[in-house]
């Protein structure tokens, strides 16, 4: 996987001082850094290395082994399809190529007018809603092909 | 302790005169993520909205998930009196209507009522039966989720009113070596998947030397389709908080650390509300209640690795690094968080000790079978009628849980897969195996955290173990070689199979590359990964063969492995399929039987949905539209 980073912006630069300089704290940096930004930029990274005193390989490593972090700037409406295992049961994958269907995009890509970002992913948690589908942080499980068309057109007109 | 013991007064006091003798009526709502998911936040804003237009007062309490999750959103009333009684699947409308019937006219709309939580007479008066004697619920015991459904999850006086950290009291009061009498008498094994004895791993923690201690609360349940730990914390907090709590007193740890899944957001915010909470009782901080013990808790996020639930990925996740798992001995009993001692116990571990200590170990081991104690709780999906939370004694078996809790299953059972993506498969035949540690690992299987998925004759099991694989690929840190290059192995083939090109020998490659696997990979996600496919190869060899043989998916998954036929002696000619196929490749007149074009169709499986005849069957590409055949797929 090749991950670019976008280019840096000024509103990158996050103020650190909250947290403590010790090396256990990379983590919660990070995660504040994107709740931030809403991404985790190159400018950022050398931020956080200089701030633990440690080197940009390393926050880079860390940062890039958990799927929570991304590197480019995220689309308006995040749409994520479920396909952990209930949700695969219960057709997950056909309402996914649905989604691309829909809006354009294949799993993990922004669209180009940057409004939908789409991913698939892993469980969220209400497998009995089986299947799930997630938009800008709303769940709504048991979704049909129908549904699901409804449902993206309301967060589109958002 | 005097000041806690007023805060415990004033909280039964108020949960009587506000939940158990209301004045006014009471509605609950469950709004944990199940809930919301289903519609929940929608109702809320209905029940508001009547509310203020009836002009009439009434308490709205947000409670957990109480079970049965198909049945959400699941909306209950007490009247003034009376017994509160539920209402499911509820919209808006349902529930504006609901309100108007028993709120101005004083009736319970009985034909929407799905069971209550009174008396025999109230059942007699009112032709509604109980809750808990609906079929999903009656065999299961609430141990664990005592509270779930009941309290506000966001109210800490709610879970005081429960008889909460009484447990704890009695620990400080008897000492921790009651805490590991107790715990060793109740048998408790852990309920992260492996069941090692939660007394001896407290026991060693107790023992190792250092002055600096942890206990850790793993609730990272990175098990796609299992979702047990979540519904815990998002209904009642405290429970897991107060074990955690006992667990830091018992082994002399002063941190507790509670690392929670990056998609549990709710389950985070309901611990951070609780967390404060305990803080204001005085039972986080210095020298608690008087006891010269001082202890705090924080959270940590997890950042949406499966890997990290694996104790020693989970240390390093926690000390900043990248999830690795690394080798044991030493464990983190002896070497953890930062090099010293640590208890890492799961979730649902740390929220059954609180009833153990208050109730005593003996008093648990009235659920479940010797060695195996207590009850356990399941996510209950897949293809069964009911699915949900549920919790039952150990030694219950998979076919009471699938039939009974579960309501069976649509189309034919299948298999039903434990343990998730490192569990295994079972089939029909192995149902009557009782849910035991060991029996399940007899079977091939494994206990696991919890996830208990249902398949039926529409799931592919050669699909299900290209997508478990995928799974663990994908997860796989990468450190150890077996692991990497054996998931790569195992998909490569099964996508091989998929596509129909599979051939004989692809099985062997499969199962030699499994047993590597297994022999030699550094950590549990290596050395169980293999498990859904070995288990399927063993019991569904016959679905392996007639994929790779005879190139033919009868679940009909394998895309280009069949086609799609319309069966005259079941189409009704209702025009659904027609209608929704994007292919254009059925046609047929209204009342007519229609006709599918194997040529124009992609199998995007719309029809078949949306079909309620079953009219759509998927049969061997061979096979022209033969009669025999299909009278043999009608069987
Ligand atoms: C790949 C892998 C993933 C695991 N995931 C979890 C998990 O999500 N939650 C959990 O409690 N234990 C998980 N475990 C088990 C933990 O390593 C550990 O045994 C458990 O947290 C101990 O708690 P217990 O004794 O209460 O079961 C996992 C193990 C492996 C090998
Ligand atoms: S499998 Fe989709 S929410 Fe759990």
């Amino acid at each position: 996987m090749t991950i670019l980073f976008t280019p840096e912006l000024a509103e990158d630069l996050i103020d650190l001082t909250i947290f403590s300089r010790q090396p256990h704290q990379l983590i919660p940096i990070l995660q504040y850094c994107q709740s931030q930004n809403g991404y985790i930029s190159r400018e950022t990274v050398r931020q956080i290395a200089d701030y633990l005193g440690v080197s940009e390989a390393h926050v880079y490593g860390v940062a890039s082994f958990y799927t929570q972090f991304r590197f480019e700037r995220p689309g308006d409406h995040q749409v994520r399809i479920c396909l952990g295992t209930a949700c695969h049961v219960q057709g997950g994958e056909i309402l996914s190529e649905e989604i691309q269907k829909i809006i354009g995009i294949r799993p993990g890509e922004i669209s180009q007018d940057q409004k939908f970002e789409f991913h698939e992913v892993a469980c969220l948690g209400c497998c009995a809603q089986a299947p799930v589908v997630e938009v800008d942080g709303r769940i709504y499980g048991k979704v049909t092909r129908r549904k699901l068309q409804k449902v993206l057109r309301d967060h589109e007109s958002i | 302790m005097n000041r806690f013991n007023s805060y415990r007064e004033e909280a039964l006091q108020k949960w009587d005169s506000q939940m158990v003798h209301s004045e006014i009526p009471v509605i609950y709502l469950g709004t944990a993520s199940c809930g919301i998911a289903a519609g929940a936040l929608d109702v809320l804003g209905t029940i508001q909205q009547t509310l203020t237009e009836l002009g009439q007062p009434a308490r709205i309490v947000q409670v957990g998930c109480i079970g049965p999750c198909y049945l959400e959103p699941i909306m209950d009333i007490a009247m003034p009196g009376g017994p509160r009684v539920s209402y499911t699947n509820v919209t808006p409308q349902k529930a504006k209507r609901i309100l108007q019937a028993n709120l101005t006219e004083g009736d319970l709309a009985p034909k929407m009522a799905k069971g209550h939580f009174g008396d025999e007479a109230f059942s007699s008066k009112t032709g509604i039966p109980k809750f808990f004697d609906l079929p999903m619920l009656k065999p299961q015991v609430r141990v664990i989720l005592k509270n779930c459904g009941f309290i506000d999850p966001e109210d800490g006086d709610h879970y005081l009113a429960q008889d909460g950290y009484a447990g704890f009291l009695k620990v400080l009061e008897a000492g921790p070596q009651y805490a590991l009498e107790a715990l060793k008498e109740s048998g408790l094994r852990g309920r992260g998947g492996a069941g090692f004895p939660a007394f001896k791993k407290w026991e060693l923690a107790r023992s190792a030397a250092g002055e600096q201690k942890y206990v850790v609360c793993n609730a990272d349940e990175g098990d796609p389709g299992a979702f047990m730990n979540r519904a815990l914390i998002e209904s009642d907090p405290h429970a897991v908080l107060e074990g955690l709590l006992i667990a830091g007193y018992t082994v002399g740890a002063s941190q507790g650390i509670i690392y929670v899944r990056a998609e549990y957001p709710l389950a985070v915010k309901r611990l951070r509300k609780a967390i404060g909470q305990m803080r204001s009782y005085g039972l986080l901080g210095d020298d608690i209640l008087g006891s010269g013990f001082s202890f705090d808790i924080n959270i940590k996020e997890g950042a949406g690795a499966f890997v990290c639930g694996e104790e020693t990925a989970l240390i390093a996740s926690l000390e900043g690094k990248r999830g690795m798992p690394r080798p044991r001995p030493p464990f983190p009993s002896d070497s953890g968080y930062n090099g010293c001692p640590t208890l890492i116990n799961n979730t649902e571990t740390f929220g059954t000790v609180p009833a153990i200590m208050r109730n005593g170990g003996e008093w648990y081991q009235q659920f479940g079978v010797p060695g195996n104690y207590g009850t356990k709780t399941f996510s209950l999906v897949g293809k069964v009628k009911h699915t949900g939370l549920i919790e039952v004694p150990l030694g219950t078996s998979l076919r009471q849980v699938v039939e009974e809790v579960g309501g069976g299953t649509e189309l034919p059972f299948k298999a039903v897969q434990t343990g998730g993506p490192l569990g295994g498969c079972l089939g029909a035949s192995q149902l009557d195996t009782p849910i035991t540690y060991e029996a399940m690992r007899d079977q091939g299987s494994i206990m696991g955290s919890g996830g208990l998925i249902v398949m039926d004759e529409s799931t592919c099991i050669v699909d299900m173990a290209r997508y478990f694989i995928g799974f663990a690929l994908r997860e796989s840190c990468g450190n150890c070689t077996p692991c990497r290059i054996g998931t790569r192995v195992l998909i490569d083939r099964l996508e091989k199979i998929i596509r129909g090109e599979g051939e004989p020998h692809d099985l062997e490659v499969m199962r030699k590359a499994a047993d590597t696997m297994v022999k030699t990979s550094l950590c549990g996600l290596g050395q169980a990964a293999s498990n859904p496919v070995t288990s399927s190869l063993n019991f569904f060899a016959a679905e392996y063969e007639s994929h790779v043989h005879d190139h033919y998916c009868q679940a009909g998954v394998c895309k280009g492995l069949f086609q799609y036929v319309i069966l005259a002696e079941r189409c009704n000619g209702c025009g659904l399929c027609v209608k929704v196929c994007p292919a254009n490749a059925i046609a047929g007149k209204l009342r007519e039987t229609h006709t599918l074009d194997a040529n124009l169709c992609t199998q995007c499986h719309a029809c078949v949905e949306v079909c309620t005849k079953q009219a759509i069957l998927s049969l061997p590409l061979s096979a022209e539209q033969d009669h025999l055949l299909l009278s043999e797929a009608l069987q």
